[in-house]
């Protein structure tokens, strides 16, 4: 999901939440770091290894994660890096999911306890080795006091302790009651990569994946508690409306319903369990008042961002930010320059799990029991709602049933729509809220709409020299905890910094974020989910005008910027796919390269048309990612994320009429089927620099590369909206 | 009102409407929360269980339509069914709220196609979304668990 790693960024991040926190506390501390502000409340009682490791008396390992595994295998990757360096024995090792504390498990990318921007293994990296490297120089200090041997001359390797000189070893559990007492060195000293032997083997696997293969995985859905009730809520069909008034005579008379409550997002109904939480919120009768929602269509919406690219002037204060000045992009103009204009729509995340949360409100003794994405942000929701301190809000994350940027919302959306209830309720009584399928597809926070036009002016070998960009969508951090100084990066992200840019002398390049009622949310890759198409599309556009191949024409432009990165990718996939020689028969081959979240991919997919739809076959894909941590996660994350990216590419539209999402289930929104996946290939480059994202980069690259493969097809159009296929 | 079910070969008695989902009779009144609810309409699968072998989407079937049924859920494997195997071994799941609806889906299709072509695979499995986009691991599993060659060769990727 969401923000790029940005340390520029952080300073600002953490001053705007330290004014979120005193709103909430109702006392400004000062002198306090926001981290200490935010987790005041806290347990902090961490045992001998620190907070990201615990060994028990039988020597069994468990690490801890402050990330929330929802698909992407960081806690694999994490225990991996904190395992091969205290030198456990991998097999036993077990992951923990991290309580909610704003200071000790903050993320180190976003300033905040949260998993998001593919950063998880990247800011871990050094602090996971750092805590292995500490536990292991307690056990070796442990071994050497006890044997008399030199510390220097005692190796850990699979959880046992040994000193082959003096012919003596123990095992974790042995030695544990006197490691313990040894205080943790401060700069302990870290393995060199080049001794590796977990890190970066196919030895790394899920630890998940028997829990999630015999249903005792637990989700959000799953929890059952004592005394507890299930609330399914109401809420308007258009976004911005509100309770007028209500009738919940019907709804109480069905059996099982315990309660009805009005709250800010709509009417809930509480009862004894889901099914009669349906019945009674079916049976709720709502009159809504609509005076200051969102009305307009989304084809509207798209036709006012239209007009403002093609010089309409934007109304009132909004403006358009340049984010890229060069040279004299004024004569990216007259004839022969070439012209393209793409749009996107809405999309919807539609995870498999719909949104959910449980919530106990007693007071300032309160608890969530959910896949907290941003614990730190949906404390601080949470404490608002019932007047605590944020980090004395307890959560408890579970596994959650995907997220894909849904679960990382400023607003807490659904968790302040669960705390609401459960406060109603009271008692500290356990409250479960659902939202069905409908709900979550109809709640908005969608992908937003994203117009693009490009000219570009070309010399005669048919490489850019002029550039002209404008980019017109919906700011995703605008009214948030955290809002984006300067042009909004995640709109902006992928033209801003693309290789096709650095190598054109004279660039122009703009956006404009008009507001809209609807609200809008990252998704899988953010702003690349419609940056890398443009890019990508357009450059396969112009290779095509200059009757140049579109891997050779890259290469030009990747030596002009100094992409080698870029280079490295392209080559690797055009080497293991054989471009140049010619596609299996039938089939048509397409390239796109991007980076996003530190990591650059190049995919080469082969494509046919099926009945008018394209059908994706093979497609090769190359990563660079740094140290590659977990191959065999990263490859999974390769072939997921370019399900997610085809899926949307492919079939993905939120439509609203007249305000109304027009979406309701998977039998409007369309998604990617099994029969309609294609089969990826995975090939890292080998790199020593530190790891950099996965989860994410992986998405945005197939859609170009399919548009690419259909561009080169006899008789093959340029494509300038998706999803591909109409519904 | 008591009606009497044959889950994972027991009979358990439950006091539901006869119109009550199977789904939430498993989940909510037997406390088996290995299936799951994912769209409530059929088109998903994540709710799939067997019905006398045959998968069903329990978010549908209402428990008066069971009749005397043997039921399946993913509980009822065990942990260690060939196909729950094949899984693990591929390290199918990422974030795995699909997969007893897959796994439950494929193995009615071993069943009655122990040694599955690419279409079968595609017509059984077809009706089970996965948004992670397991896809390719799920039939190299299925393939796995049945004991054949992984990825067949026709076309490209092994695509039709």
């Amino acid at each position: 999901m969401n923000k790029p790693v940005k340390p520029a960024a952080l300073d600002a991040t953490r001053r705007d939440l330290v004014v979120g926190a005193t709103l909430v506390g109702g006392a400004l501390l000062v002198g306090c770091s926001p981290a200490d502000l935010l987790s005041l409340g806290a347990r902090q009682d961490f045992g001998a290894f620190g907070p990201f490791i615990k060994i028990a008396p039988d020597g069994v390992v468990t690490v801890i994660s402050k990330h929330v595994e929802f698909g992407q295998g960081n806690h694999a990757g994490l225990a991996a890096i904190a395992v091969e360096e205290l030198g456990a024995d991998w097999s036993k090792v077990k992951v923990e999911q991290a309580p909610a504390n704003a200071k000790v498990y903050v993320n180190r990318a976003l300033g905040v306890q949260g998993t998001g921007g593919s950063s998880a293994i990247a800011n871990s990296w050094p602090q996971l080795r750092k805590a292995g490297a500490a536990a292991r120089a307690m056990f070796v200090e442990a071994a050497a006091r006890k044997w008399n041997a030199p510390a220097g001359e005692i190796t850990v390797q699979d959880g046992v302790v040994a000193h082959a000189g003096g012919g003596r070893q123990a095992t974790f559990a042995e030695l544990l009651p006197d490691a313990a007492k040894i205080a943790p060195p401060a700069e302990p000293v870290l393995k060199d990569p080049r001794t590796f032997t977990l890190i970066g083997t196919d030895r790394v696997r899920r630890k998940d994946a028997q829990a999630k293969s015999d249903g005792s995985a637990r989700f959000t859905q799953d929890v059952r508690l004592p005394d507890m009730l299930t609330a399914m809520v109401a809420h308007p069909p258009r976004f911005g409306a509100k309770v007028a008034a209500f009738d919940a005579a019907e709804a109480r008379k069905i059996p099982g319903v315990v309660e009805v409550h009005q709250i800010p997002t709509g009417v809930a109904v509480v009862a004894r369990d889901t099914w009669a939480a349906k019945q009674g919120r079916d049976a709720l009768k709502v009159t809504w008042d609509e005076s200051r929602a969102e009305k307009r269509g989304s084809d509207q919406i798209l036709a006012g961002y239209r007009a403002l690219s093609g010089g309409k002037a934007p109304p009132g204060k909004l403006e358009w930010q340049a984010f890229d000045s060069r040279g004299d992009a004024t004569a990216a103009t007259g004839a022969g320059a070439f012209e393209a204009t793409y749009d996107f729509p809405f999309l919807a995340h539609a995870t498999m799990e719909p949104m959910n949360c449980v919530a106990q409100v007693n007071g300032a003794n309160t608890k969530l029991t959910f896949g907290s994405q941003i614990p730190t942000i949906d404390q601080l929701n949470t404490a608002k709602i019932v007047g605590a301190l944020p980090g004395a809000i307890q959560i408890e994350t579970l596994f959650a049933g995907g997220s894909f940027g849904r679960r990382a919302n400023f607003q807490s959306d659904y968790v302040a729509e669960c705390v609401h209830i459960a406060k109603k309720v009271g008692k500290g009584r356990p409250v479960k809220l659902v939202w069905t399928r409908e709900d979550d597809m109809q709640a908005g926070y969608f992908r937003p709409i994203a117009h693009h036009a490009v000219r570009v002016v070309t010399d005669k070998d048919g490489y850019p020299t002029h550039w002209r960009h404008r980019l017109v969508t919906q700011s995703i951090s605008k009214g948030s905890p955290m809002p984006a100084k300067g042009p909004e990066e995640t709109a902006i992200e992928g033209v801003m910094g693309s290789p096709y840019l650095k190598a054109t002398p004279n660039v122009d390049a703009q956006v404009i974020l008009p507001d809209s009622g609807v609200p809008v949310l990252w998704w899988r890759s953010v702003g690349a989910t419609h940056t890398a198409f443009v890019m990508e599309h357009t450059i396969d556009q112009l290779a095509k005008r200059a009757a140049k191949d579109p891997v050779a024409y890259r290469r030009v432009l990747y030596a002009k910027a100094g992409a080698d990165r870029h280079l490295g990718v392209l080559n690797l996939a055009a080497e293991k796919a054989g471009w140049g020689s010619p596609a299996p028969a039938g089939w048509t081959r397409g390239v796109a390269v991007h980076e996003s979240f530190g990591s650059v991919v190049a995919q080469i997919a082969e494509v046919k048309l099926v009945n008018g739809e394209p059908r994706i076959g093979r497609v090769v894909t190359a990563i660079d990612c740094g140290t590659a941590v977990s191959p065999d996660q990263i490859a999974a994350q390769m072939e997921g994320g370019t399900c997610y990216g085809l899926s949307a590419a492919l079939f993905g539209k939120v439509d609203l009429k007249d305000g109304v999402v027009q979406q309701t289930n998977f039998d409007t929104y369309r998604v990617l089927r099994n029969n309609e996946a294609p089969t990826v290939e995975t090939y890292i480059v080998p790199s020593t620099n530190a790891p950099s994202g996965v989860g994410e980069p992986g998405t945005p690259v197939i859609g170009p590369a399919v548009a690419n493969a259909l561009l080169a097809m006899a008789g093959g159009r340029p494509t300038t909206a998706l999803p591909f296929v109409k519904a | 009102m008591a009606t009497t079910l044959d889950v994972n070969g027991k009979a358990v008695t439950v006091n539901a409407g006869p119109d009550t989902p199977l789904l939430w009779v498993l989940r909510d009144e037997l406390g088996m929360t290995g299936t799951k609810f994912g769209c409530g309409v059929a088109q998903c699968g994540a709710c799939t269980v067997l019905a006398d072998g045959a998968p069903i989407r329990s978010c549908s079937t209402p428990i008066s339509a069971l009749g005397s049924a043997r039921i399946s859920t993913i509980e009822g494997l065990g942990g260690q069914h060939p196909v729950q195997q094949a899984w693990v071994r591929l390290d199918v799941p990422q974030c795995g709220y699909c997969q007893s609806g897959q796994i439950m889906s494929a193995v009615a299709l071993l069943t009655t196609t122990p040694r599955p072509s690419d279409a079968d695979i595609d017509g059984a499995m077809s009706g089970n979304i996965c948004r992670c986009g397991a896809y390719q691991r799920i039939r190299a599993a299925i393939k796995d668990a049945a004991g054949l060659a992984p990825a067949a060769s026709a076309g490209s990727g092994g695509a039709p």
